[in-house]
């Protein structure tokens, strides 16, 4: 390879560079932002559950939304049976955002915090709700 | 290699400079088209492609012409295209760059554009279009850095180099007959819906492709010391008037099918773009400039003592080029599409920002070509112009 | 089903993994132990094996008609209101015959004059063998095995527009800027568009999930009929097999799937 080396070199810095802000973060403790679960959808539930678990909808809901969207759109199937048997229909507009209808206190607050930009509100109508 | 590109004449960062504000307009312009939406361009739900993919069609015969002097070349071992070869190599990296960003810039949701490798879609001629795209880009590059370099090191290129300049020659082709099938296997466009339209692209593909090619070398003689050679450029122009004159018997072809037939749908485009349709005509000035241009060029080519002077060779070049571009490059995709579905006429004109982002990619193809030209006539005039046997 | 804390972090990293490796990572998460077995349908759902409409001309009387139609399908779906023809979208609509029925109308142009004069509804036709589908480099649309309606998944398209290249029946519409400010009154049930993608009737496949005809078909007070073609004994059939009907342009191969019934008993 003509001047294989600098190249070599060059990937090397290339691979640092973009993988700075993943290994400059690794094994810290990052302080999560409070989420705001007062919303009166959630205030009128008697047993307060997420469709899954919390832990699993912190970490995962993305994922979640992501195979919702296909079941629903691609294999059209509309419903969710979640690991406690409970069923729920498949949709962020209609089922996540009717409990979460504080989308600003909720969604926004950790998606603003960690600087992504979910297009889901390009096309999903977000609820009503007082600034 | 790459050091050549960065000394050069005033002239040479002139140049330079000029296309980096073309492109800087047009890249301002892009970045209003990514926020507003492709609104701002003259498309319509009737007219769904425009300038962009006219363009992007232009230029994949650009790409594809490249083989015009390698073939020759390479497979005839045609010495008068020794030095000119690398300048057909070289062209066809920009057009297929060119290319890639004319789809780019289309897209509606261009941060999406993954999708095509993330969920392959083996009927949808668009995904094999990509790959044979981008094969002939590394093919190219592949191709034409390899034996510049050696060529530089005064060796003979390595043997392997050979397999992959044969699979470039076969192809070349295959690029543009692949785009011919983008259009010519839609049901119900009629002035697409032709087995003629890859033969017919091919054919004006290898006229407009080795025009510019003429023109490119006589710029690159008259500001460098590299000769490409005066037997080359003859030859090229026998390849352009030949074609050239295929390109225009195929249009004979179809037009005889079309109106021969008496089928309103297959002749309604054509009257269209050369006649107007119902009041509608906005198309038929330009059209009629390229039929001109057409003749200009063809009498110029035909008759040999003509093409032989070589000023005038280069104004039928300039014909060919700006004739083909305006009925290959403008007329062959908005006429696909008018009368619409419906039969209803909505006409279609690039609007300004279309035609900066339009210039500015232009740009960027020409500032390839400036930078890679620069490079292969450096490394020749350091070598001493001397005719290298591969 | 039980699935611990850890197989989800397992499937996490696989789903990373499968942004690099693209879609044969995709279908890993969806076989992936949580989703699979999840899924339920709603008992409710309409099903078929061949969807199709026909739409008795007959019934269509005043311009009122029509409108109704086309109203319910755009309202709940938040289909925009763009007055410029440019930029239009409209999923069901009206053309004259000439315009719909192009081939026919060489054929004859001294068709009756009720034929002739009377606008006619038109939408997708969901094709049996869509060319939109043919042409889509990313399944954005595809159509739907278990019923045969060509769908739009517009989180996919990339807006290329070659399906509306590809369709000859002019059923597509793109988003040649963001929607939103030209729909009147958003229905917050459905979503609406973003800029860049293309869209279309999906059948009201929405609506079908939880048990009820498309929109255009209730709306319609008994103008279009609804049915599974590929059942002899449903209404759409029976009314095919005892009235005269045409379709648009089918000598294309397209095999449309929306019907016009002409002709009486
Ligand atoms: S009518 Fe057009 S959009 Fe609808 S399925 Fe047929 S080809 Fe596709
Ligand atoms: S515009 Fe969207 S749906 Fe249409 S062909 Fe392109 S990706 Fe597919």
């Amino acid at each position: 390879m003509y001047n294989g080396g600098k190249i070599i070199i060059g990937l090397l810095i290339f691979i640092g560079f973009s993988t700075f802000p993943f290994l400059f973060t690794m094994g810290k403790v990052v302080p999560i932002p409070e989420l705001k679960l007062d919303t009166p959808e959630i205030q009128k539930m008697v047993d307060k559950r997420c469709v899954e678990p919390k832990e699993y909808m912190k970490t995962e809901h993305m994922v979640m939304l992501n195979t919702w969207r296909d079941a629903v759109v691609r294999d059209g199937a509309r419903l969710y049976k979640a690991r406690d048997g409970r069923t729920y229909d498949m949709s962020l507009q209609n089922t996540c955002m009717k409990c979460h209808s504080n989308k600003k206190n909720f969604c926004d607050q950790c998606h603003n915090y960690v600087a992504v930009k979910p297009y889901c509100w390009d096309c999903h109508i977000a609820p009503q709700e007082g600034t | 290699m790459l050091e050549t590109a960065f000394k050069g004449s005033r002239i040479y960062w002139a140049w330079v400079l000029f296309l980096l504000v073309i492109i800087g307009i047009g890249f301002i312009f892009y970045l209003r088209q990514f926020i507003i939406g492709l609104g701002v361009t003259g498309m319509s739900r009737d007219v769904s492609w425009g300038f962009y993919i006219s363009q992007f069609t232009f230029l994949v015969g650009i790409a594809a012409s490249g083989v015009m002097v390698v073939l020759p070349y390479y497979l005839h071992n045609y010495k008068a295209f020794g030095k000119i070869t690398i300048l057909g190599e070289f062209l066809a990296i920009p057009a297929v760059i060119m290319c890639m960003l004319f789809i780019f810039v289309d897209l509606g949701q261009p941060l999406r554009v993954l999708n095509v490798i993330l969920y392959p879609t083996l009927n949808s001629v668009m995904f094999y279009d990509m790959v044979v795209l981008g094969g002939y880009l590394f093919l190219n590059v592949l191709v034409g850095w390899s034996a510049l370099s050696s060529e530089r090191k005064g060796i003979a290129p390595p043997k392997w180099l050979k397999f992959f300049i044969i699979l470039s020659i076969i192809w070349a082709p295959s690029i543009h007959t692949v785009t011919a099938f983008l259009y010519s296997g839609l049901p119900g466009k009629y002035f697409w819906m032709s087995a003629l339209l890859a033969a017919q692209f091919l054919a004006s593909a290898f006229a407009s492709g080795p025009s510019l090619l003429i023109l490119l070398a006589l710029i690159v003689r008259k500001f460098t010391k590299f000769d490409p050679g005066q037997e080359a450029i003859q030859a090229l122009g026998k390849i352009v008037t030949y074609f050239m004159l295929t390109s225009v018997f195929f249009l004979g072809l179809k037009l005889f099918t079309s109106f021969y037939s008496g089928i309103p749908a297959y002749s309604h485009s054509i009257i269209y773009l050369y006649a107007g349709l119902d009041d509608y005509n906005k198309l038929v000035p330009i059209m009629w400039i390229s039929n001109i241009l057409t003749v200009i060029a063809l009498v110029l080519l035909v008759i040999p003592q003509l093409r032989k002077n070589e000023l005038l060779l280069a104004i039928a070049s300039v014909c060919v080029f700006f004739a083909l571009w305006i009925d290959k490059g403008f007329g062959l995709i908005v006429g696909g599409f008018v009368p619409n579905s419906f039969k209803q006429i909505t006409e279609y004109w690039p609007t300004l920002p279309e035609m900066s982002i339009t210039l500015g990619v232009w740009a960027i193809g020409f500032l390839i070509l400036t930078i890679l030209y620069k490079i292969a006539v450096s490394i020749r005039e350091e070598i001493g112009n001397v005719d290298v046997h591969h | 089903m039980g699935i611990n804390r850890r197989d989800f972090l397992k499937i996490a990293g696989i789903s990373t993994l499968a942004s690099i490796g693209g879609a044969a990572g995709l279908t890993l998460i969806k076989s992936g132990a949580i989703e699979a077995a999840q899924y339920i349908d709603d008992p409710r759902a309409l099903k078929a094996k061949r969807w199709g409409i026909a739409i008795d001309i007959n019934k269509f009387k005043t311009p009122e008609d029509y409108k109704r139609v086309m109203n319910a399908c755009h309202t709940i779906h938040n289909v925009p209101e763009i007055n410029n023809p440019k930029e239009e979208i409209k999923w069901i609509w009206t053309e004259s015959y000439e315009h719909s029925f192009s081939s026919q109308e060489y054929a004859n142009p001294y068709i009756q004059d009720h034929l002739k004069k009377k606008p006619f509804l038109v939408l997708c036709n969901h094709c049996d063998n869509p060319p939109c589908v043919r042409v889509c480099p990313t399944k954005a649309t595809y159509k739907r095995e278990s019923d045969g309606i060509v769908m739009m998944d517009m989180h996919r398209c990339i807006g290329c527009r070659f399906c509306m290249a590809g369709c000859p029946y002019g059923a597509r519409s793109f988003n040649w800027r963001d929607p939103r400010p030209f729909i009147k009154k958003l229905n917050p049930e459905f979503p609406t568009r973003m800029k860049g993608v293309v869209e279309k009737c999906t059948l009201c496949y929405e609506k079908l999930a939880i048990g009820l005809k498309p929109a255009c078909v209730e709306a319609s007070n008994g103008g279009m009929y609804f049915g599974d073609l590929s059942d002899p004994n449903s209404d759409i059939r029976k009314v095919l097999a005892s009235h005269y009907s045409i379709r648009r342009k089918a000598e294309l191969g397209t095999t449309p799937c929306v019907f016009y019934i002409i002709g009486g008993q």
